[in-house]
């Protein structure tokens, strides 16, 4: 009966997680991008600094009417937005915050996260393709062609810190971890946050959904509850790669107090992450598509296989 | 009759029947998402029967990266919405391949059923295990295995990338010419 009664909980708790963290993503992506770009952002919706525009985004999306195109494949029209999301809530539960709190404490829970996540992509394929919309499978043609191009380097980076850690469980990486990876793991952490980036279909990056040229990509026929689907699952996607980097790269919770205060530590370091992200998509213009591919094949792969050679190397001189 | 003998009944099913789906539809596109399922309830048979590693990499591999990629060539095609007539098989190759589709299910039968002996306890295959036989035991196969892809590779660039003398000369000519017509951007 505990038993029962804990995995409820520990479910609760990461449904919780998943539905409070990417609003506070958003909410820092409205702000951070007003200051950067010297305007106010949204000021108005629940008194201080507009702090309940997303709710009020979110009541707004309830409200609209769900339309589905005529000529569409409906059931899979309608799918879709479920197989972009569900990934992510499920890569959230096997993210150690610290060694106490996590949902699932998983052997392999690296490449769980990754095969997880790889899955959600599906779901801009489908909505692309169903859409039948010619915007939507332009779209859907370039987040495949991306995907398939950045999972490559993700894989081999995140490889590589396994192989340092002598470890598949991001909780036994985060465990080996010591500041010396800030360094000699650097190359490798740098191609995983690009390629995160990639990933999420966030500027730079965004050619996908590129809305002065193909309206909003896969999305384009999608609207209210479904369309907020996709916006959650890109902000969740946010928070998923953000705390992956932080266990993986930065230590997680190693940090002061790190025996009471450690998940908090975790929480900080990906929310930094989460900030760069946004800043990323401030400072730098899209990237056409030719040089998106350019930039996977020739300088990304290249660089995490010698990352990983690297890293062989000194796994087997230290050993 | 436990619950992972539940479970596993549970995916076989699944697995059994979107195949089926998959290749009895005839939308070409709804063909290649049955084969997601398919191959995402094959990897909870290896999770189920205790190999975690090999149920992620399968799920890493197939439905992450190559149902995406024949998703991604069914794009370029003209796979249209609804059902595709076109596509459809004729009699004798159905007849063909009910045969083929027997002619294993027999062959795997006369092998497998003779050595299977009472239930056996299920044990965790750990990744260290895994490890240890492929770069050990299997090691030589699994390297001529990826010596094979990478000719399979290297052999599709060439034939992508092979043209007859007199078209490259006209691409080389065509390309030319618009070299000249647009300034270089790709600084």
């Amino acid at each position: 009966m505990s038993d029962t009664v804990e995995v409820t909980l520990r479910a609760v708790g990461v449904l919780a997680a998943f539905l409070v963290l990417p609003l506070l993503v958003g909410q820092t992506e409205h702000k951070v991008m007003a200051h950067m770009q010297g305007r106010l952002g949204p000021m108005y919706a629940g008194g201080f600094h507009g702090w309940a525009q997303l709710v009020a985004d979110g009541v707004k999306f309830v409200q609209k009417e769900d339309i589905t195109p005529a000529a569409a494949d409906k059931r899979v029209f309608r799918f879709a937005p479920a197989v972009a999301l569900v990934p992510y809530l499920v890569a959230l539960a096997a993210i150690p915050l610290s060694p106490d709190v996590v949902a699932a404490d998983l052997p392999a829970s690296a490449v769980f996260v990754l095969a997880v996540t790889a899955v959600g992509i599906l779901g801009t394929l489908m909505a692309g393709w169903a859409s039948a919309n010619k915007y939507s499978l332009l779209g859907a043609m370039r987040a495949a062609a991306q995907l398939l191009s950045y999972e490559l380097p993700m894989v081999l980076a995140v490889a590589s810190v396994c192989l340092a850690a002598g470890s598949l469980s991001l909780s036994g990486i985060a465990a080996a971890w010591s500041p010396w990876w800030l360094i000699f793991q650097l190359p490798g952490a740098i191609v995983f946050l690009v390629a995160a980036v990639a990933e999420l279909q966030r500027p730079p990056f965004d050619m996908p959904v590129a809305d002065s040229e193909i309206v909003f990509g896969a999305y384009t026929e999608y609207t209210g509850l479904r369309f907020a689907f996709f916006l959650l699952s890109e902000y969740a996607g946010i928070v998923v790669m953000s705390l992956l980097f932080a266990v993986l790269y930065l230590g997680g919770w190693h940090g002061l107090l790190s025996d009471q205060l450690g998940w908090l530590w975790t929480l900080l370091k990906g929310f930094c992450i989460a900030v760069v992200v946004i800043w990323l998509r401030v400072a730098w213009p899209r990237l056409r598509e030719d040089q998106l591919q350019r930039l996977a094949w020739l300088v990304l792969v290249p660089l995490a296989l010698a990352q990983l050679a690297l890293t062989g190397v000194w796994v087997v001189t230290t050993a | 009759m436990t619950a992972l003998d539940v479970a596993f009944a549970a995916v076989g099913l699944i697995t059994a029947a979107s195949g089926l789906l998959a290749v009895t539809t005839r939308h070409v596109v709804h063909a290649a998402l049955w084969l997601v399922v398919c191959l995402g309830a094959v990897a909870g048979c290896y999770l189920v029967l205790g190999a975690e590693f090999v149920a992620l990499v399968q799920l890493l591999v197939y439905v992450g990266a190559i149902v995406v990629l024949v998703l991604f060539a069914l794009m370029l095609t003209r796979a249209p919405i609804g059902p595709n007539s076109e596509i459809s098989t004729s009699r004798l190759h159905r007849v063909l391949a009910g045969v083929l589709g027997a002619g294993v299910t027999a062959l795997l039968a006369a092998a497998l059923v003779p050595i299977a002996g009472p239930a056996v306890e299920r044990h965790d295959t750990s990744t260290t295990q895994v490890a240890e036989q492929l770069f050990g035991t299997w090691v030589w196969p699994f390297e001529i295995l990826s010596l094979l892809l990478l000719v399979a590779l290297i052999a599709a660039m060439a034939v992508s990338r092979m043209t007859r003398p007199e078209q490259a000369a006209d691409e080389v000519q065509a390309a030319q010419v618009q070299a000249a017509q647009t300034p270089s951007e790709s600084a």
